[in-house]
């Protein structure tokens, strides 16, 4: 399949899985029970013509097709409505809270990506007690929850030891680099623990391929054979899980976020969540599945360069 | 050797065949069931019964594990908590196990137009993560057990009918089905008593995995305030109680439930595990 046909095909269907996602989340928020006019008056008795005039301003009392058109038209041109909570546009209050929640995923990403694939390695080459220590290690990185690793790392190195603050994102760059490495920590640690037993198990298998005897007994260096030949085959299956690695990191920033009280999305997406602020949780439940649908249609590009025995889209039929 | 041993199988599996971290963890998890069985007889005090004077305090011989920032009893909340925090799971395990495999043996034994609409439908919920789902359901019918265990059953069945449709698919192809067709069995007869027995141990393993997941699902609802009630004695409303216990320097009633959590999830992680590697195994 060309590159072309290919990239156009998935974009279609990311298209359509994302029309999908779009109608279930929207579909969901109208059903459900309780006027948000009412959540708009909170409590309060309105005459008429106020509750007359809210109906209007947010669209309320027109038909169900007429609203998910109409937002998702909205949308389509990057404006996701206002938010009942705070009366102003979602992409504002997305805007300011978005470094925050950019900066402590991309850090979370960094330290998993760097330590997963660094344990993995050192736990199929050395193995041992260095390979022992590391699966007793990731099998309880993967059984702790990101809001336990929080709230346990907070009580360590915050409250007993001081060396990091223990709520807030900061101002600035070094300031805000400070304040979430905690938070990034305790989001990464799963995923850590994740990614380092599967490119272990994945390094161990392509070990035992006979490839890597021939290599060895052509008398390639140890270090070479492990880098080129083993690790190089272990890509492949590592850059499969990114979907699901951005998807994770996404979701739990909600947990993280509002155990170290880090004023990003994932706390917004709670905050709204308790007060019924659909315009907002719409927004970002649409915006973390879309993010999870990118990342797989890269890695869905990426894969064929990165092994080249796969070609393009074969990756979703044997899936 | 000429004397030749009678060894009862049984004994000989326990003996060589089960590590043990294995051994351990399936003994854990039955401490845990059995805890949560008989809580309201095993519990020392009332989980709810609030003490201000005894806010904060230490492990003493009337509250063995310390009490938490209300002056709850923390042993009687861990054992109560354990009740919703393993029902729950069990729920959301339940659930997309029994639809799981429903819809999959649909997909894998029929094929066709079936199987492509359902596969479409499994990757639209694969988009979702499982919190997300969960909390997208709890802003629309408000805090409770209920509403979140069906939304992680529907997060959790495309694992199972994934991997349930698979096996099916490779099932369909030996030889003994094909015997069974010829004799005149009905399509839900094998499926049921020929398929599914043969299937139902990989998916069990599966199904394991996914409870400890589940559980942490639950539990970060609950830590967030989404999940159970606020009364209902839970772990992850407990670490999220302790949190403030742990800024006020008195760790102990947070750390205890987050150790509770990770051990049960680590448990389940482990057996599950064990059983996925001993039925490939057996498969090879």
């Amino acid at each position: 399949m060309t590159f072309l046909r290919f990239t156009l095909r998935r974009l279609a269907e990311m298209a359509a899985t994302l029309l999908a996602a779009s109608f279930l989340i929207f579909g969901a928020m109208y059903l459900a029970p309780g006027n948000p006019a009412s959540f708009l008056l909170s409590g309060r008795s309105a005459s008429p013509e106020a509750l007359k005039a809210i109906n209007d301003q947010y669209h309320l009392n027109d038909p169900f097709w007429e609203q998910y058109l109409r937002w998702l038209g909205q949308v389509l041109h990057g404006d996701f409505g206002r938010s009942i909570e705070y009366r102003t546009p979602v992409n504002t209050l997305l805007a300011a809270r978005l470094p925050s929640t950019l900066l402590l995923v991309a850090m979370a990403l960094v330290l998993v990506v760097v330590l997963g694939l660094a344990l993995g390695w050192i736990g199929a080459v050395r193995g041992g007690a260095t390979d022992s220590t590391i699966l007793v290690g990731t099998t309880f990185a993967v059984g702790t929850p990101s809001f336990v690793a929080a709230v346990l790392l907070q009580g360590l190195f915050s409250v007993k030891l001081g060396w990091f603050p223990s709520s807030g994102s900061g101002a600035g760059l070094g300031s805000m680099l400070w304040h979430l490495t905690l938070p990034a920590l305790a989001l990464a640690l799963y995923l850590i623990g994740m990614l380092a037993r599967v490119t272990r198990s994945a390094m161990l298998e392509v070990m035992g391929h006979e490839h890597v005897t021939v290599t060895r007994s052509r008398g390639v260096p140890e270090r070479a054979v492990i880098r080129r030949h083993v690790f190089r085959n272990t890509l492949g299956t590592v850059l499969t899980m990114g979907g699901l690695i951005v998807s994770t990191l996404l979701i739990c920033t909600v947990l993280v976020e509002t155990a170290f009280s880090v004023n990003g999305i994932g706390q917004l997406l709670d905050l709204s969540t308790t007060t019924k602020d659909f315009p907002v949780v719409q927004a970002i439940s649409l915006i973390i599945v879309g993010i999870f649908m990118l990342v797989n249609f890269v890695v869905d590009l990426l894969l064929p360069l990165v092994d080249p025995r796969v070609s393009l889209g074969t990756r979703g039929a044997s899936a | 050797m000429t004397t030749a041993l009678v060894r009862r199988p049984g004994l000989a599996r326990v003996r060589t065949n089960r590590p043990l971290l294995y051994l351990l963890c399936l003994g854990f998890l039955g401490v845990v069931v059995l805890l949560a069985l008989l809580a309201p007889w095993l519990s020392p005090h009332d989980p709810n019964a609030v003490d201000l004077g005894n806010a904060l305090a230490g492990p003493s011989a009337a509250h063995p594990l310390g009490a938490d920032g209300s002056g709850r009893d923390t042993a009687s909340r861990l054992i109560t908590g354990a009740r919703t925090s393993l029902l729950g799971p069990l729920g959301v395990v339940a659930f997309s196990t029994v639809a799981g495999v429903v819809v999959g043996v649909a997909a894998g034994w029929r094929g066709g137009w079936l199987d492509s609409v359902l596969s479409r439908t499994t990757e639209l919920v694969f988009a979702f993560p499982g919190l997300l789902l969960a909390i997208l359901i709890v802003s629309i019918y408000g805090e409770g057990l209920i509403a979140p265990v069906v939304a992680l059953g529907v997060a959790y069945l495309p694992y199972v009918s994934r991997l349930t449709r698979s096996l099916v698919l490779a099932e369909r192809e030996r030889p003994y089905v094909e015997a069974y067709q010829v004799q005149g069995h009905s399509a839900v007869q094998i499926c049921l008593r020929h398929v599914l027995p043969n299937i139902a141990p990989v998916v069990l393993a599966q199904s394991t995995i996914n409870f400890g997941y589940a559980l942490i699902d639950l539990a970060g609802l609950s830590f967030l305030g989404l999940g159970v009630p606020a009364l209902t004695p839970d772990w992850g409303r407990m670490v999220f109680d302790g949190e403030s216990a742990i800024q006020a320097g008195y760790p102990l009633s947070a750390i205890l439930p987050c150790v509770a959590i990770v051990l049960t999830v680590v448990a389940f992680n482990v057996v599950g595990e064990r059983w996925a590697d001993q039925v490939a195994r057996r498969d090879r």
